[in-house]
């Protein structure tokens, strides 16, 4: 490897660098501020590069080509601001009392709509845009040529961060943004503005991701799939710097893109998984990312005025009722309908499980598709390689997935808060690609066939009942240790660490417990799954696969027990109904998921269950 | 099971009915379920959509199959993922209760419904999945593939590689199945095909994150003589453009599948990289009647020029029909049997589908990119008979088992 060649390469490297950071950045401000878990940054960054393809033609023409280009960046970026002020006002400010997750849970919605609306505006096909003028050419380093664009790229990172650091530091505004980072309360009782910072910090980071989008514009054709390409290394590079910290992520960016210049001359596939390899390792060496700072301890969010109770004479009989519909269901529904209740019974379980860490344990995951994937493909694979039949291999379902919840599970609960969260986001890409690489023993991404399973249990009917015995019995178990000494533990360690561990409870191995508890009620669901649909692929393992479980939860209510159940029932009917109807299905699916937020801020349950309780205290004398 | 068997019961008691009232049910169309990654892939799906609501519109026109029945497709979104592309595909055999299901887009969906398909003995014709395994290892008798898969493409232009004698190649392919395919069924045909030629460097970025500058430089770092590329779309534009800017293409021989596709090329406009040897559809110069006249309907209807998928949807479309002409009914094992074998004509010369893998033998074009008006186009073309480039038969008989 000569010289010449690995300057090059660093150059290179430092080019990603900036492009990284640059869609870091305006993450990690608007994180930093407002806490929100901001899913439509890599929209706002794929509508920077549509802005700017359309801009770009007729300003280039109107002042000429320098002026016209950066003029409609600039544009292009102003634009996406304003786009993400229109879902501070509109959207977000409606929901700051909700719990933090219920923004993530809207900024969802806003993904899913952005996604079909660009294809609505601008149509399917890629648009390749201009090369920037005066700046299309390359120039000769050490006798290789480089190109000139990616050498004025390399500045713009640094650029940016001068920048903001003055912002940050030399004006009012910008000083009252770093007091809302470190304390919103305090910077609220001051008597700031709160309303109006948020505003503006929306549009700084809305800005950036545009900005960034349009950066792209002379490297990349805008397209429909620029979002969920890059939201993921955003939120990576965001939280190896410290989440909030703009030096933090320019930090991460630069090691990230130099790992990657020069990994995929060693290891040429190495761009699946090198961004979550990293991560978790600097997670598990610096729990709060290279630069960020412990966040406090706290239990904010998930604890109600009213400790939940065991099911009351008119809940069982509530639940008694519901196992007699299910029971009673093949008489009135018929093979397809079956096939949408296994679904629903999976995924309810799903779902309830995700919230016996999440609502109960306090344990945000990001990542709860990878206990769910290793039930599947633990069953799969011992239908594979093992030639076994249905009745064993979906005993592999929560073995494999307990074994992955006891070893991620460890690390994990070392982690608090969004970082947690993250960390298990890391973990379940790991597995994703395993399995996405593993092609002699998983199949790759065309993943496995032919999972049926066996012949007394292969018609709908029996096997319907065969999940709802498995799926339901799992439900109970979990729903009975929620009511345990095991699950009261959980609470009083979400609601306040400190003080449990005062009492002498090691409450890290009960989180690691729980954690892994959940996990292989997920495989289980997984198991019965994978027998359900035939096959298995990566998809299950994947990022959206994690979001769906969220959104059920969410949807139906954290700080209930029966709402992830209901969520896991409406989101999979949901789909199947919506699906059919048009093209812009996921667009309509966003559009409910909105509406539900700004309807049910506590999830559908959730605000029920507080309006029988304000009824109830109302007739009381 | 009882249920299914009263239903079945009952629907064969209507047959039967419907068969003694005669001409009065000879109107009833045939249902057909399709389904496709409509909303994830809709720069491919809907030139597709288009291609086949063309053929089906044209073949209703004409008084349909099967003595006057009109052709009626239950067209569905396949939600992008194999679980969701199993719940559509039994919604539409167990509710829409369709004679049979064609279309995806993925290779890992159209396996997913190809063995679902074998589960439910269902007749499924594959779209537009590349994926060897779906006719080789993972193939089953219920699945049928219309378009040539990674081998048979790879192996058109290896044939044309073989000719220029170039001994250093370099292979950048996206790294997931279909690249992973491309990238392996090239290294074979070069070592049957072009003697003394060794694979130097092989970069398999992420598929739609590739890192192009430093994919670039780590190809050009290594000095191949030939470059294998299996990217398309926002790689394959990023990956041309750091090549062209860093010099990597100059005096390099490149082969490229499906950059040729107008779905691919016509985005890239003027920058199309000129001297590429690849795989495609010039429709703008097949000059044979069938053709013309697909390319007039296609335009009037929409106002646009065909894609490659287009041209898929249409001969689907015309498929379909020639197998029910040739089965007689819409029983599933007589429909097998005429596909097993069938001949038919498309827009672009004459079809097989070769019943030992169930694979058509539909071809592809292929030529040098050059650009003309401000557009790329292939130019020196020739039809690659699909023919002439499937899978060796004791290779499929090996793979396939004894099915």
């Amino acid at each position: 490897m000569d010289l010449s060649f690995v300057v090059v390469q660093f150059l290179t490297g430092l080019a990603s660098a900036s492009n990284l950071f640059l869609i870091a950045c305006g993450l990690t401000i608007i994180f930093g501020v407002t806490r929100i878990v901001n899913f439509a940054h890599g929209s706002f960054y794929m509508l920077g590069a549509y802005m700017a393809y359309t801009l770009v033609g007729p300003l280039m023409s109107a002042l000429g080509g320098v002026v016209g280009f950066w003029g409609a960046v600039l544009l292009a970026a102003c634009a996406v601001g304003l786009v993400g002020v229109a879902m501070e006002v509109l959207l977000l400010r409606r929901i700051y009392r909700a719990h933090e997750l219920f923004q993530l849970l809207a900024t969802f919605g806003v993904v899913l709509v952005m996604q079909d609306l660009v294809v609505v505006i601008w149509g399917p096909e890629e648009l390749l845009g201009p090369r920037a003028p005066g700046i299309s050419g390359s120039i000769e380093i050490m006798g290789q040529r480089f190109p000139e664009y990616e050498a004025v790229m390399i500045l713009a990172g640094p650029a940016v961060l001068g920048l903001l650091w003055l912002l940050f530091h030399r004006t009012r505004w910008g000083t009252l943004v770093r007091a809302a980072t470190q304390d919103r309360e305090m910077v609220g009782a001051l008597g700031v503005n709160q309303g109006l910072l948020f505003t503006g910090v929306l549009f700084l980071g809305a800005f950036l991701a545009g900005l960034a989008g349009a950066l792209q514009l002379p490297r990349e054709p805008a397209n429909p799939f620029m979002d969920f390409n890059i939201i993921a290394e955003a939120f990576v590079v965001t939280v190896i710097g410290g989440m909030g910290n703009v030096l933090g992520a320019f930090l991460a960016a630069f090691i990230i893109a130099e790992l990657q210049a020069f990994g995929i001359l060693i290891f040429p596939k190495i761009t699946l998984v090198l961004i979550f390899l990293v991560m978790a390792v600097v997670l598990v060496i610096r729990p709060w990312g290279l630069l960020g700072k412990p966040e406090a301890p706290s239990g904010h969010g998930f604890a109600t005025d009213r400790p939940l109770r065991p099911l009351s004479g008119k809940g069982q009989l509530a639940i008694a009722l519901l196992l007699a519909g299910l029971l009673a269901l093949p008489l009135v529904v018929d093979d397809y309908g079956l096939n949408l209740a296994i679904e629903v019974l999976v995924f309810a379980l799903f779902a309830f499980s995700l919230n016996f860490i999440m609502g109960n344990g306090g344990m945000v995951s990001f990542g709860h598709a990878a206990y769910f994937g290793l039930g599947a493909y633990g069953a799969a694979l011992t239908v594979k390689h093992l030639g076994a039949p249905m009745e064993l291999a979906i005993l592999a379902a929560p073995v494999a997935a307990a074994a992955g919840g006891l070893l991620f599970g460890w690390f994990v609960v070392r982690l608090s808060g969004v970082y947690l969260a993250m960390l298990t986001l890391a973990f379940a890409q790991i597995v994703w690609s395993i399995a996405f690489q593993w092609w002699e023993v998983t199949g790759g991404d065309n993943g496995l066939i032919g999972i049926w399973p066996s012949s007394w249990a292969s018609g709908r009917l029996v096997y319907y009942y065969l999940t709802l015995i498995i799926c339901g019995a799992a439900i109970a178990v979990l729903w009975r240790a929620v009511f345990a000494p095991f699950g009261y533990t959980l609470r009083a360690g979400r609601d306040s660490p400190l003080r449990t561990d005062a009492i002498g409870i090691d409450l890290r191995r009960h989180q690691w417990l729980g954690f892994a508890f959940a996990g292989t009620a997920a495989g289980i669901a997984g198991g019965v799954f994978v027998f359900s649909k035939g096959n298995v692929d990566p998809g299950v393992l994947s990022i959206p696969t994690s979001v769906d479980g969220l959104v059920m939860v969410l949807l139906g209510g954290i700080q209930t027990l029966t709402g992830p159940l209901l969520g896991g029932a409406v989101f999979p009917l949901l789909e199947a109904y919506v699906m059919p109807l048009t093209d812009y299905w996921r667009a309509i699916l966003g559009g409910v998921i909105i509406a539900l937020v700004l309807a049910f801020p506590t999830g559908i349950v959730g605000f029920f269950d507080n309006r029988a309780h304000v009824a109830s205290e109302a007739r009381e004398p | 099971m009882n249920r299914r068997n009263l239903i079945v019961g009952v629907a064969a008691t209507a047959i039967g009915l419907a068969g003694l009232t005669g001409t009065a049910k000879a109107a009833e169309p045939v249902k057909v379920g399709e389904l496709f990654s409509y909303a994830r892939i809709a720069a491919f799906a809907d030139p597709y959509r288009s291609g086949w609501q063309l053929a089906i519109e044209e073949i209703n026109d004409a008084g349909g199959v099967l003595n006057g029945r009109p052709i009626e497709v239950i067209s569905r979104d396949d939600g992008g993922t194999t679980a969701d592309a199993v719940r559509v595909a039994e919604e539409l055999v167990s509710r829409e209760d369709v004679a049979f299901l064609f279309g995806t887009f993925f290779s890992n969906i159209g396996l997913a419904v190809a063995d679902f398909a074998k589960q439910r003995e269902v007749l499924f014709i594959a779209a537009e999945p590349l994926s060897d395994a779906l006719t080789m290892a993972q193939g089953n008798a219920y699945t049928f593939r219309m378009r040539p898969n990674t081998y048979m493409q790879t192996g058109m232009l290896v044939d044309e590689a073989a000719k220029l004698g170039k001994t250093r190649w370099a292979i950048v392919a996206p790294n997931y199945e279909y690249g992973q395919a491309a990238a392996a069924n090239f290294k074979k045909l070069a070592e049957e095909k072009m003697p003394g030629a060794e694979i130097i460097i092989e970069q398999y970025p992420a598929l739609g994150k590739i890192d192009a500058g430093a994919t670039v430089q780590a190809i050009l770092q290594a000095n191949p003589d030939g470059i294998f590329n299996a990217l398309f779309a926002g790689d394959l534009a990023k990956f041309v453009r750091e090549g062209q800017t860093r010099g990597l293409f100059e005096d390099r021989t490149v082969l490229s599948l499906l950059t040729g596709e107008p779905e691919y090329l016509d985005p890239m406009k003027d920058e199309a990289p000129e001297g590429w040897i690849v795989t495609g559809y010039p429709w703008y110069d097949i000059d044979n009647p069938i053709h013309d006249r697909f390319v007039a309907a296609y335009q009037e209807k929409y106002g646009d020029s065909p894609r490659l998928a287009s041209l898929l949807g249409y001969t689907i479309g015309y498929a379909i029909k020639a197998m029910l002409d040739k089965a007689g009914s819409t029983d599933t094992d007589q429909m097998i049997a005429a596909l097993e074998g069938l001949n038919m004509s498309t827009p672009i010369g004459p079809m097989t589908m070769r019943a030992i893998d169930n694979q058509s033998s539909l071809g592809a074009f292929v030529g040098t990119i050059a650009v003309k008006d401000g557009k790329g186009v292939m130019v020196d073309w020739r039809y690659a008979d699909g023919a002439d480039y499937m899978h060796p038969e004791a290779e499929v008989k090996a793979a396939r088992g004894d099915q």
